[in-house]
């Protein structure tokens, strides 16, 4: 099997982390060979910040390169926009439509351009595009955009939905297992 | 078992397997995790150390005592580090010594990109590099044979796409090696006399050492085409399997000092035309230079930034794809002092009055980026109290009125304590911020001994830094609350105004940080808003204008105020009574 690449896309603090993680759990028990590379330190003081995650029979390379990812997850719509070179030819987007200023933007030196989904879509980009805030907010936390994410990108993989809920229930406390439950059927469930 | 794992934290795991009782580091990106993870096994002592000299002090202390040791740092912890360093090359060690240096070539957190492979080379001890997390479980613990077999300390070169990858390890069961601490003069107390025999047998046990990289494992010649040979290591390697796969040999370095000149000869032989992938400087190339072969290398690619496979299939004319893009101008999104952040109410006091400010390697540092844009220098842990100091002696009344140095709790006890003992002693009239957010902040929340906790979060020892200020003889030391702006505003123009060296400590706990009880968010009464944008002027990401008014994320604001001090018509107000 030719290694598969996703890429992570985000504002530094928004939860990428444990989202690669999961999968990267997820993966592994799949049976694939697993690299995830993250990124650490200043760009996560809410700075742009990627995350990668590649998998199939022998994976070498730990980062995925521009033209090159199966998918984009991102959680931000500008971060998507940012990062659509890395998309391969036919490549799907999984993206939260929540727009964040970034600070050329907060001080009037820039702009956030508008209609960015719209703009990929004319590209002939596949984009499956959801106000995930809305979804975790409803799940029961705002900050389970990561997981309503993850359901929606489930919906893509014929991996076994009992799969990915074991990686779930690995990965975040005991406590907010019901919520991210919640979260995750929320994404996987979402018809636009 | 089979697990997928952080770079950082597979050296951990070999920490505890090859039975290293004592690790002591100081934090810095990308090297933090393997102390942190370390840390999580009680067989193994953990500490943070006040900085990556005293860590490897006391490394070198332990390994003495007989039970094997390590360290970790960032490539420029190293700097520090490289006095002992230097000289436990000549001493050798007890038990095994293991100190890992993480680089950072692409500056994803660092401020410069230095290649760590020169200090191996001047140190003249042996370095392995891992390309994934299995090596670097692996080869941390043959570090610790080839420390104990050539008594030398052992450094592991690390990279930041090595140090936070996760891939699959192997893990296995841990034994503790044991050893007795005996006096030896001759060996371990280097004045000149002892030191001139001990250089001898540094330079024997480098031939000794050459004489097993030519045979170790970990150098391993991969043979498909004799058409094209490429030498490299670390990372390099991945990418370099990832564009060839098996159509062209590889001799992969795992050990890249000392290296092996009649494998590289032999490998050349093997092929028609030779290549050296490596990121950063051209040691490898240089070497192989030195033997008389003829390379390519830093012909066809960069000395700087890291690599990935595309540049990598670029500097070999082979086409890649450049991926589609938008026709819209994407803003970029740098990193910003978090919504919060106690930093940001001081800074903006220090741009209100103008200051030259002269910073130091911490989150402030993000007191540069617009709009704060109050930093002017930043150079090294601790250089802002030294660099003011020279600046304020060269320029006098025309600076000390205006100029501060900041530093963070962290890195005043890092480096900065011996700065303010310079001003203290030379009397400059410098005044000093020690932004106290008691917390090593921008490495991700790690103890220091200003905050009164050790590594596992026990009650620990704690520095008094007004008393210790003090007793360096600054006779002018205060405390302000940086969330309060007047506060702040009078502190730094009373102590700007004061003849003499001062003190400033701003104190106020990281927003971050799990313990701190904030206010709810607040919002803006957008009838009373006349969006003249002052609440702009702090540069807070939580705050933006839309339609021409202040509106506030509510899921980043923590309530500070800071901006509500500076709106004329009293618009943001708390969400609480709502």
């Amino acid at each position: 099997m030719e290694t598969k690449n996703i890429i992570i896309v985000g504002v530094g603090g928004q939860g990428s982390l444990l989202a690669s993680k999961i999968l990267g759990h997820l993966l592994l028990n799949q049976g694939y060979d697993v690299k995830v590379s993250e990124v650490h330190g200043m760009s996560q003081r809410g700075g742009s910040v990627i995350t990668y995650v590649r998998f199939g029979e022998k994976v070498y390379s730990p980062v995925v390169d521009k033209g090159q990812a199966d998918f984009i997850v991102s959680f931000e719509i500008l971060e998507t926009a940012r990062w659509l070179d890395c998309l391969k030819e036919g490549g799907q987007i999984v993206t939260n439509t929540q727009q964040i200023d970034p600070m050329p933007v907060i001080i009037g030196a820039a702009q956030y351009p508008e209609n960015l989904v719209e703009k990929m879509r004319a590209k002939n980009i596949k984009v499956d595009a959801m106000d995930c805030l809305s979804l975790a907010r409803q799940a029961g936390s705002q900050k389970a955009v990561n997981i309503v994410l993850l359901g929606r990108l489930s919906h893509y993989f014929d991996i076994p939905e009992s799969a990915w809920l074991e990686s779930l229930k690995a990965n975040v406390p005991p406590k907010f297992l019901e919520l991210n439950q919640k979260a995750f059927a929320l994404g996987k469930n979402f018809a636009e | 078992m089979k697990e997928l794992m952080l770079g950082n934290k597979a050296i951990a795991r070999a920490l505890y397997e090859a039975g290293v009782c004592f690790v002591s580091s100081y934090p810095g990106t990308p090297s933090t995790e393997i102390t942190e993870e370390a840390a999580k096994f009680d067989e193994i002592y953990c500490e943070w150390a006040p900085n990556e000299k005293v860590a490897m002090e006391s490394a070198f202390g332990a390994s003495l005592a007989g039970r094997r040791a390590f360290c970790a740092q960032k490539h420029v912890g190293l700097n520090v580090a490289a006095d002992p360093l230097y000289t436990m090359s000549y001493t050798g060690v007890n038990a095994g010594l293991v100190v890992v240096v993480a680089d950072d070539a692409g500056m994803h957190s660092s401020q410069n990109e230095q290649d760590s492979r020169h200090h191996a080379i001047a140190a003249k001890v042996p370095m392995l590099e891992p390309s994934d997390s299995k090596e670097a479980l692996e080869f941390t613990k043959l570090a610790y044979e080839i420390s104990e077999l050539f008594d030398t300390p052992v450094l592991i070169k690390m990279c930041t796409r090595v140090a936070h990858s996760q891939s699959v390890v192997e893990t296995s069961e841990r034994t503790v090696p044991e050893k007795t601490y005996e006096k030896d003069i001759a060996k371990y107390v280097m004045m000149p006399g002892n030191a001139k025999k001990r250089h001898p047998i540094v330079e024997a046990r480098t031939k000794n050492l050459i004489e097993y990289a030519e045979k170790t494992p970990v150098n391993r010649e991969e043979i498909f085409s004799n058409e094209i040979g490429i030498i490299t290591s670390s990372t390099c390697y991945q990418y370099v399997k990832e564009v060839f796969g098996d159509s062209v040999s590889v001799l992969k370095l795992g050990m890249v000092n000392p290296l092996p000149p009649e494998l590289i000869k032999n490998f050349a032989a093997k092929v028609k035309k030779l290549y050296v992938v490596e990121e950063l400087d051209d040691v490898i190339e240089s070497f192989v230079k030195t033997l008389g072969l003829a390379v390519e290398g830093k012909n066809i690619l960069p000395r700087v930034d890291e690599f990935s496979q595309n540049l990598i299939a670029r500097a070999f004319n082979q086409k890649v794809s450049e991926g589609v893009k938008l026709e819209d101008n994407i803003p970029n999104r740098p990193p910003v002092m978090c919504a919060g952040c106690p930093h940001r109410g001081l800074f903006y006091s220090l741009k209100k009055r103008n200051c030259t400010v002269l910073g130091d390697i911490g989150c402030y540092t993000l007191g540069a980026v617009p709009p704060l844009s109050t930093i002017e220098m930043t150079l090294c842990m601790g250089a802002s109290i030294g660099a003011t100091h020279g600046f304020n002696k060269i320029l006098g009344e025309k600076s000390e009125g205006k100029t501060v140095a900041v530093i963070g709790d962290s890195t005043f006890v890092h480096s900065g304590i011996t700065g303010l003992a310079n001003v203290a002693y030379n009397q400059s009239n410098s005044t000093v911020i020690i932004l106290d957010n008691s917390i090593t902040g921008m490495t991700g929340h790690q103890q220091n001994p200003t905050t009164g906790f050790n590594i596992k979060g026990d009650p620990a020892g704690k520095i008094n830094l007004e008393a210790l200020v003090k007793s360096m003889g600054i006779n002018r030391v205060r405390v302000v609350d940086p969330y309060n702006l007047k506060e702040c505003d009078a502190a730094i123009k009373e102590e700007l105004a004061a003849p003499e060296p001062s003190v400033i400590i701003s104190r106020r706990p990281c927003a971050l940080l799990k313990y701190v009880k904030h206010n709810p968010p607040l919002k803006v009464d957008s009838e009373k808003c006349i969006g003249c944008k002052s609440c702009m002027k702090i540069g807070c990401p939580a705050i933006s204008i839309k339609d021409g008014k202040a509106v506030v994320d509510s899921t980043q604001c923590v309530g500070c105020s800071v901006c509500s001090q500076l709106c004329p018509k009293k618009a943001f107000i708390s969400t609480e009574n709502n």
